[in-house]
């Protein structure tokens, strides 16, 4: 804490937050890094990153089998890990998070394992119009592979969720409802309560991509009541390569293994394998030991700052940096719903995103110039791409103000 | 700072925004004997290039398409640049231009006229690839290649 102010215990400390993130300290293109690409990926507090040094320096060795003290600190603290994620989202049992590479991977997992099985030709898999490739192409890969058709629930001009039109695409034909917690392109927060409430009037499971909700708000998959939820690690602090698969117990319970392997079996002959219980049925293989106690310390970092302390600045700064880039003429932004968290996805008047991105790269400033993953929600808006700048806990009021000072000297170096 | 804005300045020239706002021989070619469509799947830029070929050399050219401020100018300077060059020619100019793009050669060894502006190239390797969109498209087109040229 500051020696020339007093933070009461209840405060957002800034200052203190951003000394914990070594990798915001340093210059870029000779300026002070400004990094607002957050929905791609996070910095990783100190604490995250000691914790990866502690267990390659001190305790690195592999996890559930030898007996020697290594793997049992091994073991240990990948097991504490679990339990951290655990409490993190508020799951019943450590038996209902599996350890995967990230959210991709888990919905992959839940197509594979869940769907396939399950799914017959004429079924439907529904989601939103806003969702990532991650959420969308493992659906259509089902959809090839069992004749199941994908439904689209559309967006309106604000990029939310028409929830009257996604109710309607509801019916007997459908099989698993998926939808993203929070849009990375446009940063909407889904009714995903809403969504679990309509689908599981008529029977449906739903899937919740979480990737882009976790590092943002307090998430509850128990209050959610949700069937399955993933997230990624590396976009809440964590490091990239691990994630987390959130299952219902008895849905996990049901399901064949995803991947054949070591850990994932209890006992092997050639005639017969016994699978191990859950969590590892689904944890085939060596896992990223590391990462998991990474995501535990990245997670164990953020409840330490309060999420809700955290979240209450971020929506500050998203209000003030909405005001900021609406007062720029020619700047229009997409996706202006009301419900939303970090982002700020826009464009302007006769420049390119990716020029955007460029000048603004060259100011400090780190932004997305893309489709984000998004293309057919970026095609709603009638924008093949967006310049996103997209927020973390860490960012401040005069970041805000520096990116909107070089959205005008782009507009500036392009005027006519 | 200043140092800062002249890298950008290095990049988005005058003769580039020109060209990116006002770009020349846009629009669809009638009658032509060549064309190719190319897209970057990154940015999705998007172009079509249009050639009328006589007896191996560029008659006329022209474009069409949306993107950014560097991959429209390169394809208005390209079809400047290319009219009445054979196809010989033209593919040693994209060498050059290419070696300019990547920082290979120096824009006074690389005799390129007007191409030369894009020197600035080479400070944003991130940016080759929107400069030469326009140019493996046009290459599609002369070798009649079918199908769409993509950058990855």
């Amino acid at each position: 804490m500051s020696a020339l102010r007093t933070v009461k215990s209840t405060e957002f400390d800034l200052l203190a937050v951003r000394k914990d993130f070594p990798g915001l300290h340093q210059k870029v293109h000779g300026k002070p890094l400004i990094y607002l690409d957050n929905a791609a990926t996070t910095q990783k507090p100190k604490a995250v990153i000691e914790a990866l040094n502690r267990f390659y320096t001190a305790d690195c060795s592999n996890v559930h089998r030898a007996v020697h003290a290594l793997s049992d600190r091994a073991t240990k603290s990948y097991e504490d890990a679990r339990t951290i994620v655990k409490q993190f989202i508020n799951a019943r049992s450590e038996r209902e998070i599996v350890f995967v590479r990230g959210a991709t991977e888990a919905i992959n997992l839940v197509m594979n394992s869940y769907a396939r099985p399950r799914v017959k030709a004429g079924d439907e898999i529904l989601i939103s119009a806003l969702e990532h490739h991650s959420n969308i192409v493992p659906w259509q890969l089902l959809s090839e592979q069992t004749g199941a058709r994908l439904v689209i629930a559309p967006i309106n001009e604000a990029g939310e969720l028409i929830l009257e039109d996604f109710e309607r695409r509801l019916g007997p034909k459908t099989a698993l409802v998926a939808v993203a917690h929070v849009s990375n392109a446009l940063g909407t927060v889904m009714p995903v309560h809403e969504i679990v409430r309509m689908a599981h009037a008529r029977g449906v499971p739903v899937l919740v991509d979480g990737a882009q909700a976790v590092p943002h708000e307090h998430v509850d998959v128990g209050a959610l009541d949700c069937d399955f939820y993933a997230f990624s690690g590396h976009k809440v602090f964590g490091p990239t390569g691990i994630g987390v698969l959130y299952g219902r117990e008895d849905l996990l319970e049901g399901m064949p293994p995803y991947q054949g392997g070591g850990d994932m079996i209890r006992s092997v002959t050639f005639e017969k394998t016994i699978y191990n219980e859950l969590p590892y049925k689904f944890e085939a293989g060596t896992p990223h030991i590391a990462g998991a106690i990474g995501l535990g310390a990245a997670l164990d970092y953020v409840s330490q700052i309060g999420i809700d302390r955290a979240a209450a600045h971020e929506r500050d700064l998203l209000n003030y940096g909405t005001e900021l880039l609406s007062a720029i003429h020619g700047l229009r932004l997409i996706g202006t719903a009301p419900e939303k968290v970090g982002v700020l996805s826009f464009v302007l008047d006769g420049v390119h995103p990716h020029d955007v991105g460029t000048v603004l790269d060259r100011d400090g400033s780190a932004v997305r110039a893309g489709h984000h993953c998004a293309q057919p929600g970026m095609q709603r808006f009638g924008v093949p791409a967006t310049t996103r700048a997209s927020l973390a806990f860490y960012n401040t009021k005069a970041e805000m103000h520096a990116l909107a000072n070089g959205i005008r000297r782009v507009q500036k170096l392009f005027a006519a | 700072m200043l140092r800062n804005m002249n890298d950008i300045a290095d990049l988005y020239q005058e003769l580039i925004v020109d060209h990116s706002r006002r770009p020349r021989n846009f629009g669809r070619l009638e009658h032509a004997t060549h064309r190719a469509e190319g897209f970057n799947p990154l940015c999705g830029d998007k172009v079509k290039v249009y050639v009328n070929l006589e007896e191996d050399v560029v008659r006329d050219v022209s474009f069409e398409g949306e993107g950014c401020a560097i991959s429209k100018s390169s394809a208005s300077l390209m079809t400047e640049s290319i009219k009445g060059k054979s196809k010989a020619e033209v593919e040693r100019l994209f060498s050059r231009f290419r070696d300019l793009a990547t920082g290979m050669a120096d824009a006074d060894q690389a005799d390129l006229g007007k191409l030369a502006v894009f020197s600035g190239l080479r400070g944003f390797p991130a940016r080759v690839k929107c400069a030469t969109l326009a140019w493996h498209t046009l290459r599609a087109a002369l070798e009649d290649k079918s199908g769409v040229v993509s950058t990855e």
